[in-house]
């Protein structure tokens, strides 16, 4: 369950020095709170919970509010991502074209569910409401490049050209 | 800007413009339901309970948000609103486990009442429900947070009022909660285990564990008493059921404190249940203490004492009085020591808070914190220096950030570390330790450059400003900076900031950077309120607050080697006649011995015989192995107390005492209030109170005293007080009054200094920083306050509180 807390214990160096001129221009202006998270999360690619800490520390505002804002926004990322992003279409055309069982497919396929990341940082699946390529339905994203007209057998080929 | 009239259920009503609907209603006593609303938190209308109608608006209005506006006729509880608050309730009802059978909270849930009161008695709305686990992963309460229903008061009060920000809402939708980031325990967290979460919980998702299965609501007493930790003085509902106390709740009517407590008052209250409370009377035969008759000890110490008396005089008997006792206990023992013939009298409160006494003296001429706590909230600038008030006095920490978030006060935070406050001062000025004299001398010296002083105060209320004025120019800002250790921008902003504040406060308490050299740093803090005229006002002054919740109280009653009640000198004949006359005894001019020679001194003293009443020596004087052997060598010593302390096991005889929430007393606070608490159950065994203990010891040794009970002693104290005299326990009943009270129809005294100091004019002193000071510090017995504990922790360490201290060092 305690998803969140089981990432942070993924051992990431983090260069606080890195996040410390990031969060600089900030110091003082605790309304920026999201800028800052975002500037953090381009960086590093999620937001590793020391930053946070260190966000926290240095613009004097409690982590509990850190992790509140990062856990409201779907937009922060708590865990890393991988370094292929799977985005499957759920909105309606797909949906009535078969999307569940596209999802289906790569969840078995990687052996995550959505929302999550491969152990070898290799995919993150995320479902998403509409990439508006209906036309393409059932479709899936893998980064910026659509597969459309999918059926479930194709899935392992186009999974296997992502390294 | 003119008053506003509106109609609430066909009643008129003329409120200030910016009033809520809700605040309107309350006045005229028009019940509207709420959950997130908290008249100490900025409203944020989520909960949508409170929603009224009002005529023409095309909506519902939730009126804890809404203004009222001219000719707005509003209706409380329509068929319309009835629906829409059912529909509210069933809603959250539906994902609200119903175990309301055995929830602790049954009986004061809001959420239960309200259902109660629209008949609400389950959901239509069946759905997905929560199934978190219960957390009981901390020491002090459980949270089901199944339970919670989102109102977000805990968060507001952790964030705000408090400042911990240990929890805050996390996530969205359907699975959001309240909790620490990260989801950790509440223990790893930055909770203080203040309780104000619990305390205002409107639903049953915060239990503290002492009270799991312990009673319903209605079958619980509420006994008003006084919290028995620091000097603040918190105002608490003792929990009673079947003669034992099971808790303890805020007195939100208190102005002291508000409806909010720190940890010790709220969970520390526990060490009354102690297995290790003295529960007869014990004399030491052979080196091994046996328990006897009360009989047999007060004719044991008797004996002794006549005998002591006899071989070495009246000066051989000292008595030490704990900044604990009530004010009642502190006046009859005082008395008992005068009535045997010297002012042998003192407590230990000499060695952490006489420097700022004496300062105080001498610039003002009266040693107490000269404004109110209420008052803090209300100032336009705050000057917080060598005080961690978040450890040592909470509830006033709590104050502080009211006054910044609610008043717009500017904040200057000046300490050697990052104090909570600094997240929302200001101006933070991390000094050097040791450095606070140096620091403030400039503030001062610059506010006189700039001509930010206040000359028509200055002129007419105070004396010795030329010579400050000339020696405090070498104070520059320049010498300052490097003296400290900060810029010269930030210390001219800070100076300008205290000094333009149409009314500012100045904070300072028992702390590790007013050791080095307290007296002067009082004395130079007292400087800078006299230059801008910040004295002898509403909202302005200098706040010290004391460490003990009786260190006023035992100081007014006259527990001081030199002076009677109301600080009435004994050197004064006629003082010495009155209380002659009063007492029927004879009273010595000669002066007492303070604690501090007697400890320095040790044998050559020349006291052979002491009476110790609720304090701990060896563990607190310092020097402990000297100061244990002293006591042992004694020819007598009795200690009172509610434990076997270290100094209690060194005795000859000990006597069981009634801890506070045993017996009725008064204890005066750091702003002057004198308050009453009240007796919730009985002592264990046979310890008695320390006021009864003492007038039949009295009996014992031939004196004739005769008191029904405390209210007696109280009056006979306000005979012979001027600063007491127009007090008595029915006065006292529910916000107690603030000394000086001379007359029985006077209010009270807010603020002292009031057109005139004590000493007639606010006297400017010259102090000089002494850098060898801060080199002190290294060897300084650095005894601040843990937030879980008081000074010598007498009471703190036979509790439960004690775990935070354990964890912390």
């Amino acid at each position: 369950m305690n998803t969140d807390a089981e990432a942070t214990a993924i051992n990431q160096e983090i260069d606080l020095h890195q996040v410390d001129s990031i969060i600089e221009p900030y110091i003082g202006r605790k309304e920026m709170i999201i800028p800052v998270l975002q500037k953090l999360q381009e960086h590093f690619g999620y937001l590793p919970r020391q930053t946070m800490e260190q966000v926290s520390y240095r613009m004097h505002i409690p982590l509990s509010r850190i992790y509140g804002v990062a856990t409201f926004y779907a937009q922060f990322k708590m865990r890393p991502r991988g370094r292929n992003i799977i985005r499957v279409c759920k909105g309606t055309a797909c949906h009535i074209q078969g999307s569940p069982k596209i999802a289906e497919r790569i969840e078995e396929n990687l052996a995550i569910q959505n929302g999550e990341t491969t152990t070898d940082l290799r995919f993150t699946l995320e479902e998403v409401a509409c990439i508006g390529a209906c036309a393409l339905a059932p479709v899936i994203m893998i980064n910026d490049n659509p597969h459309g007209r999918l059926t479930a057998d194709k899935i392992k080929d186009i999974l296997a050209s992502y390294k | 800007m003119s008053a506003i009239n509106l109609t609430i259920n066909e009643l008129a009503v003329e409120v200030t413009p910016g009033t809520t609907i809700l605040q309107a209603a309350r006045q005229l006593d028009i019940d509207i339901p709420t959950f997130c609303y908290d008249p100490e938190l900025a409203p944020n209308g989520a909960c949508r309970i409170c929603v009224v109608e009002v005529e023409n608006a095309r909506t519902l209005i939730a009126s804890c948000v809404t203004p009222v506006a001219p000719g707005m006729v509003i209706h409380t509880e329509s068929e319309r609103v009835i629906n829409a608050r059912k529909v509210i309730l069933s809603l959250m009802v539906a994902n609200h486990p119903l175990v309301c059978i055995t929830c602790e909270k049954t009986g004061e849930c809001r959420l239960q009442d309200y259902c109660y009161r629209y008949g609400v008695t389950d959901s239509k709305y069946s759905g997905e429900v929560k199934e978190l686990s219960l957390d009981d992963t901390n020491t002090f309460f459980v949270r089901d947070m199944n339970k919670c229903i989102l109102c977000g008061i805990c968060v507001g009060k952790c964030q705000e009022v408090v400042g911990a920000g240990a929890i805050d809402f996390t996530r969205r939708g359907f699975i959001s909660n309240v909790g620490p980031a990260f989801e950790d325990s509440i223990e790893d967290s930055t909770c203080v285990f203040c309780g104000l979460c619990i305390d205002n919980c409107p639903v049953g998702a915060l239990t503290p564990k002492y009270s799991l299965g312990q009673g319903r609501p209605w079958q619980v007493k509420q006994v008003r008493a006084i919290c028995p930790y620091c000097g603040i003085g918190c105002n608490i509902n003792l929990q009673v059921k079947d003669d034992q106390v099971i808790g303890v709740k805020p007195v939100k009517e208190s102005p002291v404190n508000r409806g909010h407590l720190c940890v010790r008052g709220k969970f520390g209250w526990d060490y009354l249940k102690s297995s290790d409370r003295l529960t007869a009377p014990l004399v030491k035969s052979d080196g091994v203490f046996v328990e006897v008759s009360w009989e047999e000890a007060f004719g044991l110490i008797v004996d002794q004492i006549e005998e002591v008396k006899l071989r070495c005089g009246d000066d051989a008997l000292f008595g030490l009085c704990s900044p604990k006792a009530s004010n009642e206990e502190a006046y009859l023992f005082q008395k008992l020591i005068r009535s045997l013939g010297s002012n042998n009298v003192d407590s230990f409160t000499r060695h952490c808070h006489a420097p700022a006494v004496n300062a105080l003296m001498e610039a003002f001429g009266s040693a107490s914190m000269t404004n109110s706590i209420e008052e803090l909230a209300e100032t336009g600038a705050i000057l917080v220096v060598g005080a961690n008030l978040a450890e040592s006095h909470p509830v006033l920490n709590y104050r502080v950030r009211e006054a910044v978030r609610r008043s717009g006060a500017r904040l200057i935070v000046a300490h050697s570390e990052t104090i909570d406050l600094v997240d929302i001062a200001h101006h933070y000025l991390p000094l050097r330790m040791g450095s606070a004299v140096a620091l403030v001398n400039s503030l001062a010296n610059f506010i006189i450059e700039e001509g930010l002083h206040d000359r028509a105060f200055i002129d007419k209320r105070t004396e010795g400003f030329e010579i400050f004025r000339k020696e405090v120019s070498g104070y520059t800002i320049k010498y300052a900076a490097e003296v400290t250790g900060l810029a010269e921008d930030e210390l001219r902003a800070a100076a300008r900031a205290y000094a333009v504040a149409e009314r500012a406060a100045i904070v300072s308490a028992v702390d590790t950077d007013r050791h080095a050299d307290s007296a002067n740093l009082v004395l130079a803090l007292a400087n800078l309120a006299l230059l801008t005229g910040n004295l002898g006002r509403e909202a302005a002054g200098l706040y010290l607050p004391y460490g003990e919740n009786n260190l006023q109280g035992i100081a007014d009653m006259g527990a001081l080697p030199g002076v009677l009640t109301g600080y009435q000198s004994i050197k004064e004949k006629n003082v010495r006649e009155k209380f002659a006359r009063a007492w029927g005894v004879s009273i010595n001019v000669k002066p007492g011995f303070t604690v501090t020679d007697i400890f320095k001194h040790g044998k050559k003293s020349g006291i052979k015989a002491m009476y110790i009443l609720g304090e701990n020596p060896v563990t607190c004087s310092g020097e402990h192995l000297e100061t244990a052997a002293f006591l042992t060598d004694l020819d007598l010593l009795v200690v009172q107390d509610i434990y076997m302390t270290e100094t209690a096991s060194l005795a000859d005889i000990v006597l069981p005492a009634a801890a506070f929430a045993e017996q009725e007393g008064t204890y005066t606070n750091t702003e002057r209030r004198v308050q009453l608490s009240r007796k919730a159950v009985e002592p264990p065994g046979e310890a008695f109170p320390g006021w009864a203990i003492l007038a039949e010891l009295a009996g014992w040794l031939g004196f004739d005293w005769n008191y029904d009970g405390p209210q007696d002693i109280f009056a006979e104290i306000a005979s012979l007080t001027h600063q007491y005299a127009g007090i008595d326990y029915e006065r006292l009943n529910e916000q107690g009054l603030q000394w000086p009270c001379p007359k029985g129809d006077h209010p009270g005294t807010k603020f002292l200094h009031n057109g005139r100091f004590s000493r007639g004019l606010g006297r400017f002193s010259v102090v000089d920083y002494e850098p060898q000071a801060a080199d002190n510090l290294s060897i300084c017995c650095s005894k601040g306050h843990f937030n879980c504990q008081c000074l010598s922790e007498n009471l703190s360490r036979h509790s439960v509180i004690n775990t935070l201290r354990n964890n912390n060092v």
